[in-house]
């Protein structure tokens, strides 16, 4: 005698029960807290932010204790989140001129006003694993010297691309007045504009991301790129508040922009000038800015009348709808929902087919 | 009892009135894609994101929901949906498919006939019948607009080439009212039929791409074919086993390493209820019998 299987509501129970334990793991070990994770893990933080498009160091900690740190589980606890959050308004563009840097690095000219800011990069380590970090020790305190800016935080530190700017050999980006589109509130429709484009870059896989504009690095849509400058710090958002008549500032944000200086070798239309490749990303990630600045400049060649050689980097279809790693992981994953009922009219027709061809064969003999 | 912390059905009153604009004007075009602002929802994408917005659209207090998956209540992700809207929306669930007023389902139609004011919701994994044909949305749009289907038929008549017959078994493509080409969801072919002409209002939901579609009250639903190869509904070649139904969908299930199988409605609920009128299979007990042994 057979008795459907039921029960379905009792294991998912059982299962979270039992995925609540694993993630607090040896209770003989103290558990983790938000704080140490958002102070310590500060880059996997960023990257959660970032890729979860809200800036919320403390709830991206949060969510990266409650995926026990699956990075991109956090990035959908945070993404579902911040869907149900209401719009108030918006900031008016954030002036990363005026930005607090903390690290501004050029690969375009030896120096530069406002000077070359290493700050707290891993480029120069040695990767050797640091075993006194494993016994635990806290590190020694770092000998305080000034602030090496020079300046006041906020002082005004222009960007390299102004200097090429002067001489007409980077192309000018005019200011555009129009609302930016936001794909989190509007279906998106290609092909899509430059501003859409960087949106969905932006919140892209950080590695999907790498991968494609490495892809062009190697061939596959070269587009010669320099880090003109990379810069990181905290940056002041302000928004217009309608009452006061002016706008004040509602808080800070950290923010990676990277822009690339590419060759250009001139269309019909446009004579030979430097192009621009732009990155913006919340928190330190250089990786991902100078990615996404890498892909940008890729997408930009119907605007700028080049060639396209059918690289995938310049397809815009194909990096736009594939970059979301929230929904590549859901519907990647999906397929081990029960698909019983396709699997069975498969099987039937499997059968079907071979019965057929099995038929013919024995005929033929 | 409703959690607080969020809007009735979870989504916000503006998203509801987007989501239900979309689906008018799915209603209106029957068979086409309406591109919708599908927002982040608390489950993964591909796992019934779609159907879960167009069903929180339509939910209202004195609603009455089924949720089945693979025909079944009791699937995980069926349990997971019903109990997302319990908690949300606090409407009453059933698992008759005559009591509900809103049924969500992933690859099946349920096996009794649906009732005027009935409203069936699908889940839809890729709602594009010609993707796998042609992977661009910006020219599976084009070929939409100028009602250009000429590869689908080249991919059926290739398929009659190839294996004698149509070699698609579920997700079979269907024109709606003789102009759009749809893609059913994934239900099996078997269901193809029930489409077409239904007192209830069908309703499509593709959360990941952003697509909304509808198949109005008896709107007339043709699975694509050809003169000489006639669309046939396939199932099973048996009976069920529990309930002795050779109408019904059937799942085969293994039952042990030697080769041991039965066939079992994939409709539980229409299962159960045959079995509830005295209907006995080839492996079944009497249902009274089976309570008794539990």
């Amino acid at each position: 005698m057979y008795v459907a299987v039921k029960g379905g509501e009792r294991a998912i129970d059982a299962a979270h029960a039992w995925l609540a334990e694993e993630r607090r793991g040896d209770r003989g070990i103290a558990a983790l807290s938000v704080a140490q994770i958002r102070t310590q893990l500060t880059l996997a933080v960023n990257r959660v932010m970032a890729e979860g498009s809200l800036y919320d160091p403390d709830l991206a900690a949060l969510a990266i204790k409650q995926a026990r740190g699956d990075l991109i589980e956090a990035v959908f606890l945070i993404r579902a989140y911040r869907t149900t959050l209401p719009r108030f308004g918006a900031s008016i563009p954030v002036d990363t001129a005026r930005m607090a840097v903390i690290r501004r690095v050029s690969a375009t000219f030896k120096d530069l006003p406002g000077g070359q800011i290493l700050g707290p990069t891993f480029d120069y380590t040695h990767r050797l694993l640091d075993f006194a970090l494993m016994a635990e020790g806290d590190a020694p305190l770092p000998q305080k010297e000034a602030p090496t800016t020079g300046d006041a935080p906020s002082a005004h530190i222009p960007h390299v691309m102004e200097f090429l700017n002067r001489d007409d050999l980077i192309e000018t980006e005019a200011p555009i007045d129009a609302t930016p589109p936001d794909l989190t509130r509007e279906p998106m429709e290609l092909p899509a504009a430059r501003a859409l484009r960087l949106q969905a870059l932006a919140r892209g896989d950080e590695g999907f991301v790498l991968s494609m504009a490495y892809s062009t690095q190697r061939g596959y849509g070269r587009t010669h790129a320099f880090v003109g400058e990379l810069r990181i710090g905290m940056v002041a958002v302000q928004m217009h508040i309608p009452e006061l008549g002016f706008a004040i500032d509602i808080g800070e944000v950290e923010l990676t922009e990277c822009e690339t200086v590419n060759q250009f070798k001139g269309s019909k239309t446009v004579p030979p000038q430097f192009t621009r490749g732009y990155g913006l990303i919340f928190g330190q990630s250089e990786r991902k800015a100078i990615s996404m600045s890498l892909c940008d400049r890729a997408l930009r060649w119907r605007e700028l009348g080049e060639d396209n050689i059918g690289a995938p980097a310049q397809d815009e279809e194909f990096v736009l709808m594939h970059a979301d790693n929230v929904q590549a992981t859901g519907f990647l994953e999906h397929i081990k929902l029960p698909h019983y009922v396709d699997f069975q009219s498969e099987l039937e027709l499997i059968r079907r087919l071979r019965s057929e061809a099995i038929a013919a064969r024995e005929a033929a003999e | 009892m409703t959690d607080q912390a969020y809007n009735f059905a979870y989504l916000d009153e503006d998203t509801k009135r987007m989501i239900r604009r979309a689906i008018l004007k799915g209603v209106a075009v029957p068979g086409y894609q309406v591109p919708f602002a599908s927002r982040e929802m608390p489950m993964p994408y591909g796992w019934g994101t779609g159907g879960v917005q167009v069903t929180a659209a339509c939910l209202a207090p004195d609603d009455v929901l089924k949720v089945i998956d693979q025909g079944a209540d009791d699937t995980t992700n069926a349990v997971s949906i019903r109990k997302f809207f319990v908690a949300t929306a606090g409407v009453a669930v059933t698992e008759a498919t005559a009591d509900a007023t809103i049924i969500q389902t992933r690859h099946r139609i349920p096996e009794a006939v649906l009732t005027a004011g009935q409203i069936l919701v699908y889940q839809v994994p890729i709602p594009e019948p010609l993707r796998f044909l042609e992977p661009r949305e910006t020219e599976t749009r084009k070929m939409h607009e100028l009602e250009e289907y000429g590869l689908m038929h080249v991919k059926l008549y290739e398929d009659i080439a190839k294996h004698g017959q149509i070699a698609t078994s579920y997700a079979y493509p269907v024109r709606v009212e003789g102009r759009y080409v749809m893609d059913p969801s994934p239900i099996p072919k078997f269901d193809n039929p029930k489409l077409s002409g239904s007192a209830a209002l069908q309703l499509f939901g593709a959360g990941r791409e952003q697509r909304i579609y509808a198949v109005p009250p008896f709107t007339h639903v043709v699975s694509l074919d050809f003169d000489d190869h006639p669309f046939s509904p396939s199932k099973a070649n048996h009976a069920c086993d529990l309930c002795a139904s050779n109408i019904s969908y059937l799942d085969e299930v293994i039952t042990d390493d030697q080769g041991g199988r039965m066939f079992v409605c994939s409709d539980t609920d229409y299962c159960a209820s045959r079995r509830a009128a005295g209907h006995v299979g080839a492996l079944g007990a009497p249902m009274a019998t089976e309570k008794a042994a539990e």
